[in-house]
């Protein structure tokens, strides 16, 4: 082969890696961002920029000292050069006003959010799905409103809900994940800039999947969503996020709060897609995704479910958890986190039993590849109080290649002598004889990785709202392209 | 057709193939006989294309196609069946879906259309019926607590779905009651045809009761050192392999 056509071959060879992220794309638009670097006055121009009151500049500002004061965890097993908060913009978003309607959105977002398969024009929308959608630092749509409205269901950015319900946020906001709870809680508190709210009033099962769209665009910006949940007694709702985000050769931090609240009798499922950015196969670039969510089961037979699919990111660091204070509340946690060529992962969840008879179920399936590193990290805490309670863990570990790890970190704490925790682990690796079988029978070294992959996540995604478990699948089975052979 | 001549394979510095030389028409049905480690298994893998297996001289044509230049997964399309010896579980994977999956790859590259999934239920139901197999194998992950009748018939219904033109049967009968022999054996009689041709490796006749064979090959020591009719197994069967090797 000649150097000529070896070059040409490499360029092809990276043509076809940057087109397995295909979200990768970047939107031209005219932004508005407030200068980097993070200090006082950037806060109180985010609060001033979003017309807030003065409850809730105070509480930012609150947040702000705290987290000066705080240092950057260091105990997650992920590695990666010191971050410079000083060199971040902490607010971007398109400069024209903020649209009233779906009409007054910016054609070019709705074309973008088209490119990603998020519809966000109604008649054109999955029927059934209600969508938010957050670019950069703002809420650009919020799609069946009215709907929802005549339900009672409020359903909006967070922004406008700290001005229009004051009530409800300035109760719960906080009131899951203290705004010290940790450090990158603490910056959200401080600079959080959108998000979606949700209220579903008593009684009311939530007549269609609520979902949220993040997209961080902007170049050297933060995205810093805020997520707020309440299904007061009896009420139910199922909420879906996605993630994605351009391909940069530079990091970019996302740090969010996700908060949920069920009081008696209450059901939130809170399912994640999450595909920002991974970074290249060198490991240049991808998104910092250190996000915090929690969830309380405040009443009597309350129950909350994170289901999770991770594929994205540069580093994932988030502990979906659950307290579950309520007697007979149940707590889920559904995950699966891929991690490929030079991503890391360290994730789980932490199941914190304070009242009677509660019950929880992890269920954990990493896959790593390439050079990645996946460790699942959980907690199953069980208090004096709460007798009867029970856990089930389960946590399988699936390695492709010999270059990657798995780790597995459970931590069980049990201070009731009538509760049952159970844990089970499993590491395992695709076997030649597995894909051999496979292909043996006629299917593609790459269709039988995502068969044999998918057949470990089954209890996982089968948790997936139908029209998500497909795209999950999907997502699988791209995120491992090129892993074997 | 297969044309096997003069192929010699090894695993790592280990020649276990020493120049088989085998012809197997259509129509026909070829045994392998032979003592343990003599390179039945090998001879099964070299032709279905399992990786660690290094052919050093000789080749495989089937159907006027070099078999041994193709990936697993295209000899599975150019109608080459191996029935394992050891099938593999695959957790997880629901049977059903691993069948369709595999027949529509299968289909995609023989040029012929998909099938939906209810046109490929009707098709598996029907073939598990055959197989005196319960529908709940279709629900069951593949292989996954199978016993070994189980898992043996399950390779009969993935060969009866993808219909080859030549099915390899490595050792099938190992570890099989009479019942689930009689089964496996009316497997592959359903098959026959003067299009379809089989190579049933074994290590004893009794399978060879229910498959008659057309020619019965012994494999000792990397070759095939004697051939003959199935009268051959009988002998075979009574005075054991010993000797054969020095032939």
């Amino acid at each position: 082969m000649s150097a000529m056509t070896e070059t040409e071959t490499e360029t092809t060879v990276h043509e076809m890696a940057a087109q397995k992220y295909k979200y990768g794309f970047t939107t031209d638009i005219a932004m508005e961002a407030f200068p980097k670097g993070l200090n006082e006055d950037i806060v109180r121009l985010i609060s001033a920029k979003k017309s807030e009151p003065a409850w809730m500049l105070d509480w930012r500002l609150k947040a702000f000292a705290m987290w000066r004061k705080m240092e950057e965890p260091h105990w997650a097993r992920i590695h990666h050069p010191p971050i410079d908060y000083d060199d971040l913009y902490y607010y971007a978003a398109p400069s024209a006003p903020a649209p009233k309607s779906l009409d007054e959105v910016d054609p070019s977002l709705l074309d973008m959010y088209e490119k990603l398969g998020i519809p966000l024009n109604e008649r054109a929308a999955l029927a059934g799905v209600a969508v938010d959608a957050v670019f950069d630092s703002v809420s650009v749509a919020t799609t069946f409103r009215e709907t929802l409205s005549k339900a009672g269901v409020i359903f909006c950015p967070i922004s406008e809900a700290v001005r229009e319900h004051p009530e409800l946020v300035r109760e719960y906001l906080g009131s899951v994940v203290p705004m010290a709870d940790n450090y990158f809680a603490a910056l959200n508190s401080a600079v959080f800039s959108d998000g979606s709210f949700v209220y579903i009033p008593k009684g009311v099962r939530c007549p269609m999947e609520l979902s949220t769209y993040f997209r961080i665009n902007a170049k050297n910006t933060g995205q810093f969503e805020r997520t707020l949940i309440i299904a007061a007694e009896g009420a139910s709702v199922s909420y879906l996020e996605g993630c994605t985000a351009p391909m940069r050769d530079e990091n970019q931090l996302h740090a969010a709060v996700v908060e949920l609240v069920a009081l008696d009798e209450a059901k939130i499922k809170y399912s994640t897609v999450q595909n920002w950015y991974p970074g290249d196969a060198d490991g240049k670039g991808g998104i910092y995704n250190f996000v915090t969510k929690r969830g309380a089961c405040r009443g009597r037979n309350s129950k909350i479910s994170w289901t999770q699919v991770e594929t994205g990111s540069a580093i994932t660091w988030k502990y979906p958890s659950c307290i579950l204070q309520g007697d007979g509340s149940v707590g889920e946690f559904y995950s699966v986190a891929v991690t490929n060529n030079f991503q890391q992962a360290d994730t789980g969840t932490k199941m914190i039993h304070l009242g009677k008879n509660t019950t929880s179920t992890i269920i954990s399936k990493g896959i790593s590849a390439g050079h990645s590193n996946n460790t699942y990290r959980g907690l199953v805490k069980i208090m004096p109080g709460a007798s009867g309670a029970r856990n089930f863990t389960q946590c399988d570990s699936l390695l492709i290649g010999d270059q990657c790890g798995a780790h597995t970190v459970p931590y069980i704490e049990s201070r009731n002598m009538s509760a049952k925790v159970e844990h089970e682990a499993t590491t395992s690796k695709i076997a030649e004889d597995q894909l051999f079988y496979c292909r043996s029978r006629g299917l593609s070294q790459e269709d039988a990785v995502g068969l044999i992959v998918n057949g470990f996540c089954k209890d996982v995604l089968k948790e997936l709202p139908m029209e998500f478990a497909v795209e999950a699948q999907k997502l699988l089975s791209v995120s491992l392209e090129g892993s074997v052979g | 057709m297969l044309e096997i001549k003069n192929l010699h394979a090894r695993i790592g510095e280990k020649e276990i193939l020493r120049g088989v030389n085998l012809v197997v028409p259509d129509g026909e049905i070829h045994a392998i006989m032979g003592p343990n480690g003599a390179g039945k298994s090998t001879l099964s893998y070299v032709l279905s294309g399992r990786d660690g297996y290094e052919v050093t001289a000789g080749e495989a044509i089937y159907n006027g196609q070099n078999v041994l230049a193709m990936e697993p997964e295209d000899r599975a399309a150019a109608g080459i069946f191996l029935a394992f010896q050891y099938p593999v579980e695959l957790p997880g994977v629901g049977n059903a879906n691993f069948l369709r999956t595999a027949l529509n790859a299968v289909r995609r590259k023989r040029g012929e259309d998909e099938l939906d999934a209810v046109a490929f239920l009707k098709l598996a139901r029907a073939a598990a019926k055959m197989l005196q197999m319960k529908e709940d194998f279709l629900k069951r992950n593949v292989n996954v607590g199978f016993s070994g009748g189980e898992k043996k018939r399950n390779e009969m219904l993935q060969m009866a779905l993808l219909q080859p033109g030549l099915a390899i049967l490595d050792e099938t009968d190992s570890g099989l009651d009479i019942d689930a022999l009689k089964i496996v054996a009316e497997g592959v009689n359903a098959l026959r045809s003067p299009t379809f041709s089989a190579l049933v490796v074994t290590h004893y006749q009794r399978l060879l009761d229910h498959i008659v064979p057309d020619v019965v090959h012994v494999l000792a020591g990397g070759r095939i050192v004697r051939s003959g009719t199935k009268e051959l197994a009988l002998e075979l069967e009574a005075h054991g392999y010993a000797g054969l090797e020095a032939a």
